[in-house]
């Protein structure tokens, strides 16, 4: 375990070296963060893995270009531009399978990945036995080597992120239409196509300069995960765009410092895994469609169907009797319940104060409770007519389809119904109430 | 080129793991769902990392086991988050393995002490060596033949047993549901064998390149026919293929530029690749070549048929003969489509040189005849159904000509005049 002075050391950023990987990452994640909200509404997460495979080939032959006109093979700048350029074309590539084979987009991005990654791994062999320059270093760019990042990597990565979030701030309309219409921005004009293009511009560069700490197989995780996290929290999408910054940079701040203390941490795929812990906490906790709220609110409607049915079955059983008393028989009689749960919804109505059981064993509707049961059958019943009257379906098959809208009949709903049915009290029921034997 | 045992084995190898790669992946591109197996190959890792950490051995069992667990949860993860999650299938693939992988790789660095596998590895696999890792039995077959050869073997054994099964589910999963079958038994039995095909070749030609052995030949074979049996056929005999010009190209091209070889996985990959492109060039079904050729070929049709129209009008008008530029002026045309159209039409004896003038032959101008009755009687039949500008007319008469047959022709009825005034030509 590390001490708490080492702890200390690294969070308050002493050391250069970690001053210098910390603040790397953390640029990178605001930045990939950002793009990748755009990436994912766009639904083209795989089209930049493709692109971060295809960027291998592209730093071999750069390195070896460099090498050959007698420059040092290692300028980072060069080696970036050389896996630009390669991005890129495998982008092309997809593209160009896609429009001109039968083939569709998840084999032309498998084709584009693994072939472009294979010729990649066969350039770099080559590159080794360079007799000028050594190209030992050139494989960390596969799995990451944020160690080996200087004072000069981190600057750049500032000032990508810096730039990219300029440019989604002003292009933020623009892309936003892009990803969620992009049939009615061209007809409103706007040039759809170099906006699309932009914004896998856009993705390289994030995906280049993620080459250095994350590492070329890992760096699509930095562009999706933020992204996809963010979307439980929020459905706007400029809340999204901060959300997936922010969770982007927290990521990379924890990775960066994880991986200093612990030993043996590679910080690329430390900073993939907390990005995956951030997805999972969304995914189960988020506000949006996350797991939690999704059951809770299947369980909240699910009750409250069943004390409507409950309630209607009550009313019904004492139709027409001068005192609404009834016995959990006669329920079951009329339901497909069996006796327990019957007794169960009693005793939950019961203390909403619907329903009070008397000495002799009998239940009895309050009066609350019986204006209650009276709304829920009237708009039952008011859907029945309704489906009679204009939808022509036969007076014995409307219960089911009405057991169904009762719930969600709005007030303005059952007002039209009103209208149209011309009914002002309850109507009769158009079927035999009960069980059929 | 030295060639030894070695390659030999090598190439069989390689050969043995890219057919066997070709059964499950082939299944997977049908069903679109090929970066399925590019996720499950990604899963591989942390599997066989796993396995390593709980029995501390490299027991080939254990690490088939580990990965095929893996790789299913996988295909279950990208299932789950899909639906419940409400996130598309490509970001939730991307989600699922990436962090995957990096677990995989954290905890190869963490257990770098009790085990002997290093990233490099899991990249370029160990193809090179393989013959050096012979069966305890010293019969002088490597173990990679054997492992890559039994899953070749269960594989082909499994798609024969199931052929009707895989073919159902992949091309219609509702009605396989309706007649009985299980599409998501089928689903699951797929990713099972996905898991273990990959866990064999990631020795092989590691984790990366086993995508390419997974998609590109069957992808390149989906290319060539449009029969499922056929398919699987071709996919087997292309990553064969590959296998072999790959560790050929690796062990020839670099020597030619000075340098002593390259890995044999990477080129197995690239030739793949190589052999998709030409696949994608020269395929009879709608290949790159074919698809210009129809074009081409339609084209000229068009230009012959309206060297016709041109010449026959010209007729009505009193004049009997046109220079090519001309025609090719009146046509709308480059000189070089009408140069060749002209020269089929002679040879057809359609149309007739004299000196450095052409015209129509008997027989020509009876077929330019029903050509422009076409013509006019769809300008008389777009008039009456849909009334527009006169001068529209024609340019809609001017496409429906050259696809009327003679049935379509007796329906557009028997008039004797067109919009403009122009004599419609008699039938004959």
């Amino acid at each position: 375990m590390p001490s708490l002075e080492q702890i200390v050391r690294v969070l308050s950023l002493e050391d250069y070296n970690t001053r210098v990987v910390v603040l790397g990452v953390m640029a990178l994640g605001a930045a990939s963060g950002l793009v990748g909200t755009f990436l994912l509404l766009r639904k083209r997460a795989l089209t930049a893995d493709a692109l971060s495979h295809a960027t291998l080939p592209g730093i071999a032959v750069a390195f070896m270009i460099m090498v050959a006109f007698g420059y040092d093979g290692k300028s980072l700048l060069g080696l970036l531009i050389g896996a630009f350029v390669f991005g890129c074309i495998g982008v092309l590539a997809i593209l160009g399978i896609r429009h001109t084979t039968r083939l569709k987009d998840d084999a032309a991005i498998g084709i584009v990945l693994s072939v472009l990654f294979g010729l990649g791994l066969c350039l770099l062999r080559i590159a080794t036995e360079l007799p000028s320059g050594s190209a030992a270093g050139l494989s960390g760019f596969i799995f990451g080597k944020a160690s080996s990042m200087v004072a000069s990597d981190a600057t750049t990565m500032g000032v990508v992120a810096v730039s990219i979030a300029l440019v989604t701030t002003f292009l933020h309309k623009e892309w936003t239409l892009l990803c969620f219409d992009e049939k009615f921005g061209s007809v409103q004009g706007w040039p759809v196509l170099r906006l699309d293009i932009l914004l896998m511009v856009m993705v390289a560069i994030v995906t280049v300069v993620a080459l250095q700490s994350v590492g070329l197989v890992l760096a699509v995780a930095m562009l999706i995960i933020p992204a996809a996290s963010a979307r439980y929290w929020t459905t706007k999408i400029t809340p999204m765009l901060i959300a997936a910054a922010s969770i982007g940079c927290l990521s990379g701040w924890l990775g960066a410092v994880v991986s200093a203390l612990v030993p043996r941490m590679p910080t690329g795929p430390i900073i993939v895994l907390i990005c995956g812990l951030w997805f999972i906490i969304s995914f189960i906790a988020g506000p949006k469609d996350g797991l939690i709220i999704r059951q809770w609110t299947r369980l909240y409607l699910n009750r409250r169907i069943a004390k409507q049915h409950i309630l209607r079955a009550m009313w019904e059983v004492c139709e027409g009797n001068a005192v609404p008393e009834f016995t959990v028989d006669s329920i079951v009689y009329v339901r497909s319940w069996n006796k327990r749960t019957v007794i169960r919804l009693l005793k939950k109505v019961s203390k909403l104060n619907y329903v009070t059981q008397l000495p002799s064993g009998k239940w009895l509707l309050t009066e609350f409770g019986f204006a209650e049961a009276a709304r829920v059958v009237r708009n039952h019943r008011l859907w029945e007519m309704y489906l009679i009257t204009y939808a022509d379906i036969a007076p014995t098959h409307v219960d089911r389809d009405a057991d169904m809208i009762e719930h969600v009949l709005g007030r303005d709903l059952v007002a039209k119904l009103e209208l149209l049915l011309d009914a002002t009290k309850i109507p009769q029921s158009p079927h035999k109430i009960g069980v059929t034997l | 080129m030295t060639w030894s045992i070695i390659d030999t084995w090598i190439v069989i190898i390689g050969a043995l793991c890219a057919a066997g790669c070709a059964i499950p992946g082939a299944i997977l591109v049908l069903r679109r769902m090929s970066l399925m197996g590019d996720a499950i190959s990604h899963t591989v890792l942390p599997g066989i990392a796993i396995a390593f950490l709980i029995t501390g051995t490299r027991d080939p069992m254990a690490m088939l086991i580990g990965s095929v667990v893996v790789g299913l949860l996988t295909a279950f993860l990208v299932q789950a988050i899909q639906t419940l999650g409400k996130v598309e299938a490509g970001a939730s693939m991307g989600i699922v393995f990436t962090v995957l992988f990096a677990f995989g790789l954290v905890l190869m660095r963490q257990a770098v002490d009790h085990v002997d596998i290093d990233p490099d590895c899991v990249l370029y696999g160990s193809i090179e060596l393989a013959w050096f890792d012979q069966d305890p039995e010293g019969l002088g077959i490597p173990r990679g033949a054997i492992v890559n050869g039994v899953m070749l073997l269960a594989n082909l054994l499994l798609f024969l047993l199931f052929y009707k099964e895989f073919k159902i589910t992949s091309f219609d999963p509702a009605l396989a549901k309706a007649q009985g079958f299980h599409p998501s038994f089928m689903h699951y039995m797929l990713m099972t064998m996905t898991a273990a095909t990959a866990v064999a070749a990631f020795e092989t030609v590691g984790s990366i390149l086993v995508v390419a052995m997974f998609i590109v030949p069957p992808a390149t074979a989906y290319l060539l026919t449009n029969r499922f049996g056929m398919m699987f056929i071709l996919a087997i005999f292309l990553s064969v293929l590959a296998a072999i010009i790959g560790h050929v190209s690796a062990i020839t091209i670099p020597t030619w530029f000075g340098f002593s070889g390259t890995s044999t996985a990477g080129a197995m990959a690239v030739a793949t690749g190589a052999l998709f492109l030409v696949a994608w060039v020269v395929s009879p079904l709608d290949g790159m070549l074919v698809r210009m050729w129809h074009l081409f070929s339609t084209r000229l049709h068009v230009v012959r048929e309206d060297i016709l129209g041109v010449l026959w009008r010209l007729e009505e008008r009193g004049q009997k003969e046109l220079l090519p530029v001309q025609l090719s002026e009146a046509i709308g045309t480059t000189p070089f489509l009408v140069k060749i159209g002209l020269q089929i039409l002679q040879k057809r004896n359609v149309v007739s040189k004299t000196k450095l003038l052409w015209s129509l032959t008997d027989c020509g101008r009876k077929q330019a005849a029903t050509l422009v009755r076409s013509h006019r009687l769809w300008e008389v039949y777009l008039d009456k159904h849909f009334p527009q500008d006169v001068h529209q007319l024609h340019q809609s008469a001017e496409r429906l000509e050259h696809i009327t047959t003679p049935e379509m022709q007796v329906k557009l009825g028997n008039a004797k005049e067109d919009p403009h005034g122009s004599q419609v030509p008699a039938d004959e």
